[in-house]
Parts: structure tokens; C-alpha cells; sequence
């Protein structure tokens, strides 16, 4: 069961779980779990390792679909719409719902092919020069726009790893989604990396709702607004970041923090 | 090792000192042994190697050295004198036929023939080609201009004088060859027709263009055939298709398929294709329908692990910014598996270039002398060329065997080259 913090306040949300359980053939990853994810804000998700939290991330914009035996029960809403029902149209889904992967993917394709993609497929775009404009865009508000100007018909998988995921980011935010999921992004990455990638998720906070996966909970702490504490396909205890870190409520979520476990 | 540690009242040393577990005798001589396996392993394999390159310049070098007789004729110098003949030019815009047919009737092959005699005497004029005229005729109608004058020309000897050229055949032949080759009447020279001929039942005159056009037009249909559904097949049982017993059952089908010795497709051919389609026997056509069932196993398994090699990191990426699954394939699984499957493919193509046993099956056997017109007219392949000639009992027909098979190794290379070329090509344009 899990717990939530009494003084949490409410915040306008975006998306919201309910009684959601998956399953990978007769394995149950996920038991019975509801959040909220607000908008505009961080959402962070820990917890020890296959404990379900990357599972929930990605019955979130339906990742799951492409593995075969996972079946999702329960609903996940998105501004009050089932995802999961038949009107849902999946790609349009995604395109609301981004994401980004533990190790970075670019496309072997140029740096400018790599963001230019997802425009192009959903036809969002008037002109080439409104393409040239959100592919700058992006790059900008990726931070990596100084860094490849020069350079945008470079390869993408010829930059570095912390450009990489940038570049990845990039090509999520150019499809202009509503909320963007982010699953373990600094794990592959050195410090200084990951910490260009959490400057990075504090600006777009403003913007998106983002949801991250994290083993760190350093950076839980740093980045995100509100904390999810994962345990056995269960959340733990939900409630402020700070809240959580300070004074958690469960003896399994004290546990966890303090480092006894994980 | 030596420096082992005493220790007073005999003290086990390790519960002092422990020597470490990397530093005793027994790891060295297990590094040392472990170092020999490596440069054993090396040595074989460079042996391996050196075994396999020598095999296959020995392959060569005798297939070059026997077939540079092939690419050659003996070749009698024929003065001949048009003026002097009377002969007519075929008016303009007649078919080379038509030229061939006038000039026969204004007796070509007479004029020939005393103009042999004259320059040969009578028993070489006897040994000049029964067909050489032919060839002047042929000259005459794309050049009519040197019916005006005297011409030096090379004609093909007959199959005889040749064999005696070559110092075999009869002894007649052979003091015959001897002679004209002093007074500089008789020699090699190099055959550019080998490559513009047909099959003929002269050495002389045979020639592996029908061949080589008879498997141009097959490769076709059986490239346009097995490439496309090939892939097709590869992307659905990849991409689509359930994971079920059914489909299980397919995949160990496709693999029996690729299995299946290549004279059961031809019977395959034979009994259903020939069945349907009598009129199609020995053409092209069903020779490459034929030939696409055999590549296609082939095509569809390695499609399916150059599939199977593209990262799911690259589907998920793609899946991510909204792209539907049949974006996913088109847009990054197939672009980054078509270098994989086009080295299947090529693969798959150059055994059915070199397929011999199901086209004799279903009537390429035939002895077709002129060229394929198209892909429903009679003809022949380059390997089942080579083993029809292979059969012949003429000595010339030998080196014509092993200059054929060079025009087959020569097809092959070409065709791989395109294909390394092709998936360069389509690994560079990420």
C-alpha cells in the first residue's frame, strides 16, 4: 500500500495511474500502482534494481507494447484520457509522451537528420527553414547547440556520450511533447555529463512534465520536485523530494535512503 | 619460487606471509603454457590460410593458362580481291541476313574459295573454314566500302588444321600447318568473336555470347524475383509475424529449404513449372523462376540475422519520437540490415550462377546457336555451357572449356564487386 505524505499539496496533473499491475507472461512486475505526475514538474523514480520503476516508466507511453508477453491492467491517464483504450492511438501517444533511454541511441544518421526525424514523420512543419528553426531550437534548448552548430551534418554517433543523450534529449523535445520520460539518463555518463544533463532537466521542468528513473539518489534529490520510492513492483511512499529524503514515513523507505540496501 | 619464506619452528609460512597465488612456479608455467597455446593457434591459422590461397592460385594459374588457347584461333591470311569478284553491295538498309543471302547467291563462298587457292594452294584452300565466308559477309555489311578494293584477311582455319597446328590430329595436318606457318599464312591470333559468338559444333567458330546473354537474363529474373520477396518475407517473420508454432514451423521450413539440394529444385521446375508452361521449355524465364525458389531460403535467412543484428536501442529510439512500426522498418531497420542482406544475396546469386544440374532438367541442355532474344526465346547458361563442351569429343573444345569458365569467374567477380560496391555504398550514407 503505499504510503502519501499528508502535507503534499496538489499540483495540476498530467498524468495519473490507477491500479496499474503488468505482467510479463505470469511474472507480475508491477502490483496495483496509482500516482499522479504533475505538469511542469520533475517526478523522480527510486528504488533498488528490478524493483519495477523502468516497467512503470515505460507503461507510460506504452513502450511496452513492443514486448510481446507484457500485458498492463489498470489505467494510466493523460489530461483525463485513457491511454490504454481503444481510442488512444499509440504513435500519437508517443509523440505526446517522449522519451529518453538509458544509453544513448542516436540514429546513425546525421546530427540534423537525428532531431529533424520526428518532425518530419508527424509533418509538423511548414518549410524547411520552420524545420531549420526547431532543429536549432531544440539543439538550444538542449544545450548542445554551441557545441554542433558548426557540425550538424556530422554523424550523431560520432559525438561523445554526454552529447549523445543530449542529442537524444533534443530529438525528444522536437516533436514538442507534453511529457517526457527519462530512464536512468546519466547512468551511461561521467560526472561532468551528468551534471550538463541535470542543469539541463531543471530548465525543461518549467516546460514538461518530466519522469526520471534514477539509481542515483543524489541526483533524485537535486533534480526532481517529488520522489517515488519503488519496492517490489510497489510504490513505497510518494511524496515531496524533500520530504522523502528528510523524513520518510516507511522503515523500508528509511532503509533505502540511508543506504542500507539497494 | 625460490624466494619462499622461512619462518622459525616450522611454522606454515602462509599464515605469516601469503605468497601471492600469481607469483608461484606453477602460474609461470601456466602462463608459458597458455602463451604456446596462443602461437600454436596463430601458426594454425596462418596455415590454414596459406593452404587455402595456394589451392586457389593453382586454380587459377591453370585455369588462365588453359584458357588463354581458348581465347585464340588458327587463322589463315586470305588475300582477297573484290574488284576482281564483281561482287554487288547489298543496297542500303538491308538486314545483315539479307546481305548474308544476296552475297551467297552472287557466289561469295566460290569467290572465297579461289582466292584460298590462290593464296594458300589447293590443299590449304581446302583447310579455310567451311563457314569463313560468312564472316566476310558479316565484314561486308558493316563495312561495303572494301568491296572496292583488295583485302588481306584473316580467316578461321578448320577444326583439323587447327588440332594440327596445335601438333595433334592427323600427320597430314600437322606437315599441312607446319608449312603455311613458314610462309606465314597460318597463326594464333587472339579471338575477340569467342565473346560475340554462339555455340557452334566448330571449335573454331564457337563462341559463349548466347551463353553469357542466357545467364544475364536469368540472374535477372531470378534477382528480380528472389530479392524482393526474399526481403519482404526476412522483414514479416522479423518484424510482424506472431511468435507461435506456426511461425516456428516456418522458420525450420525456410532452413530445410536452403538445405535442399539444388537438383530437387530442378525437378521441382520440371514437374510443376514445365507442367504449367510447356512452352516455356529452355528459356530463361524458367530457368530464373526456377534459380529464385533455390535463392530465395537464402536470401530470407540472412535477412532475417541482418535483422536481427540492428539494435532494438535504434527501434525503441525511432518508437519513442512516434514514428508507427511500419516507419520503424522502412525508416531504420531496413537501411541499417540491407548491407547484411545484400552480402545473402549475393551469396545466394553466385550459387545460382554457377547452378548447373536443375537447369539441365528443365531443357538448358539444348544446343542453342544463336543468342536469347528476350526472356521467353530458347538458350543456354555459362555453366551448363561449359559442361556441354567439357563433353565434346574435339580437342579444341577444351581450351574453349577453360576460356569459358574464366568468363564465368569473370561474371561472378563483377557481380561481387557490385555488391561490396552496393553495401559500401549504403554503410557510408549514414
Amino acid at each position: 500500500m503505499t504510503v502519501t505524505h499528508p502535507n503534499l499539496e496538489a499540483l495540476e496533473p498530467k498524468m495519473n495511474a490507477e491500479g496499474v499491475s503488468v505482467y510479463y507472461g505470469d511474472k507480475q512486475a508491477i502490483k496495483d500502482v496509482s500516482i499522479g505526475i504533475p505538469a511542469k514538474y520533475v517526478t523522480a523514480f527510486i528504488g533498488p534494481s528490478g524493483c519495477g520503476k523502468s516497467t512503470f516508466l515505460r507503461a507510460l507511453n506504452r513502450m511496452n507494447d513492443t514486448i510481446p508477453t507484457a500485458r498492463v491492467e489498470g489505467q494510466i491517464e493523460l489530461d483525463g484520457e485513457n491511454i490504454y483504450s481503444t481510442g488512444m492511438d499509440v504513435v500519437q501517444l508517443r509523440a505526446r509522451v517522449g522519451m529518453v533511454f538509458q544509453k544513448p541511441n542516436p540514429f546513425p544518421k546525421s546530427i540534423y537528420d537525428n532531431i529533424a526525424y520526428g518532425p518530419r514523420i508527424h509533418g509538423i512543419f511548414e518549410q524547411k527553414s520552420d524545420l531549420d528553426e526547431i532543429v536549432e531550437n531544440s539543439l538550444k534548448r538542449a544545450g548542445l547547440w554551441d557545441e554542433v552548430k558548426d557540425r550538424l551534418s556530422d554523424p550523431g554517433t560520432a559525438l561523445s556520450g554526454g552529447q549523445q543523450q543530449r542529442l537524444c534529449i533534443a530529438r525528444a523535445i522536437a516533436v514538442d511533447p507534453e511529457v517526457i520520460l527519462m530512464d536512468e539518463p546519466c547512468s551511461a555518463l561521467d560526472p561532468i555529463a551528468t551534471a550538463k544533463i541535470e542543469e539541463l532537466i531543471a530548465e525543461l521542468s518549467g516546460r514538461y512534465a518530466i519522469v526520471i528513473v534514477t539509481h542515483s539518489m543524489q541526483q533524485a534529490a537535486r533534480v526532481s520536485d517529488r520522489t517515488a520510492f519503488f519496492h517490489l513492483g510497489e510504490i513505497v511512499e510518494y511524496g515531496r523530494t524533500s520530504d522523502i529524503f528528510t523524513k520518510p514515513i516507511e522503515q523500508r523507505t528509511k532503509d533505502y535512503i540511508t543506504g542500507r540496501y539497494g | 619460487m625460490s624466494e619462499a619464506i622461512t619462518t622459525p619452528a616450522g611454522e606454515p609460512p602462509a599464515a605469516l606471509e601469503p605468497v601471492s597465488a600469481h607469483r608461484t612456479e606453477r602460474f609461470e608455467q601456466r602462463l608459458k603454457a597458455r602463451y604456446a597455446q596462443e602461437r600454436r593457434f596463430k601458426a594454425l591459422g596462418l596455415a590454414a590460410i596459406s593452404f587455402s590461397v595456394l589451392v586457389l592460385i593453382l586454380l587459377l594459374g591453370n585455369m588462365l593458362l588453359n584458357g588463354i588457347g581458348g581465347f585464340q584461333r588458327a587463322e589463315l591470311s586470305v588475300e582477297v580481291d573484290f574488284v576482281q569478284s564483281g561482287l554487288q553491295a547489298p543496297t542500303s538498309g538491308a538486314t545483315a541476313a539479307e546481305t548474308m543471302r544476296s552475297l551467297d547467291e552472287q557466289g561469295l563462298r566460290s569467290v572465297v574459295y579461289r582466292a584460298a587457292q590462290q593464296s594458300l594452294g589447293a590443299a590449304g584452300a581446302d583447310q579455310l573454314n567451311s563457314e569463313a565466308w560468312r564472316e566476310i559477309a558479316a565484314t561486308i555489311h558493316t563495312n561495303p566500302a572494301i568491296l572496292t578494293r583488295k583485302e588481306l584477311l584473316s580467316l578461321p582455319a578448320s577444326a583439323d588444321l587447327s588440332a594440327g597446328y596445335s601438333g595433334e590430329g592427323t600427320r597430314e595436318m600437322q606437315e599441312l600447318a607446319s608449312e603455311l606457318v613458314a610462309r606465314d599464312l597460318l597463326r594464333k591470333s587472339l579471338d575477340i568473336g569467342f565473346l560475340e559468338r554462339s555455340d557452334a559444333t566448330d571449335p573454331q567458330l564457337a563462341g559463349i555470347w548466347g551463353a553469357l546473354k542466357g545467364s544475364v537474363l536469368t540472374m535477372l529474373v531470378t534477382f528480380l524475383l528472389a530479392f524482393p520477396i526474399g526481403i519482404m518475407a526476412a522483414l514479416y517473420l522479423e518484424e510482424y509475424a506472431p511468435k507461435n508454432r506456426w511461425t516456428d514451423f516456418l522458420e525450420v521450413s525456410i532452413n530445410n529449404l536452403a538445405a535442399v539440394p539444388s537438383i530437387i529444385f530442378g525437378l521441382l521446375g520440371l514437374f510443376f513449372l514445365m507442367t504449367a508452361f510447356p512452352t516455356l521449355r529452355s528459356t530463361p524465364i524458367i530457368a530464373g523462376v526456377t534459380l529464385a525458389l533455390m535463392t530465395m531460403p537464402v536470401i530470407v535467412i540472412s535477412g532475417r540475422n541482418a535483422i536481427k543484428a540492428v539494435p532494438p536501442s535504434i527501434r525503441d529510439g525511432a518508437l519513442a519520437v512516434g514514428a508507427s512500426p511500419v516507419q520503424v522498418v522502412f525508416h531504420h531497420v531496413l537501411p541499417l540490415a540491407l548491407p547484411g542482406m545484400l552480402t545473402g544475396t549475393i551469396i545466394g546469386m553466385a550459387r545460382a550462377l554457377g547452378e548447373t544440374a536443375p537447369l539441365i532438367l528443365i531443357g538448358l541442355r539444348a544446343f542453342v546457336a544463336t543468342p536469347p532474344e528476350g526472356f521467353t526465346s530458347a538458350a543456354t547458361v555459362l555453366p551448363v555451357q561449359i559442361f556441354l563442351w567439357s563433353d565434346e569429343i574435339d580437342r579444341g573444345f577444351v581450351e574453349r572449356t577453360s576460356a569459358a569458365i574464366i568468363v564465368l569467374l569473370i561474371v561472378l567477380l563483377l557481380m561481387n564487386g557490385l555488391a561490396i560496391y552496393l553495401r559500401n555504398k549504403f554503410e557510408k550514407s549514414w
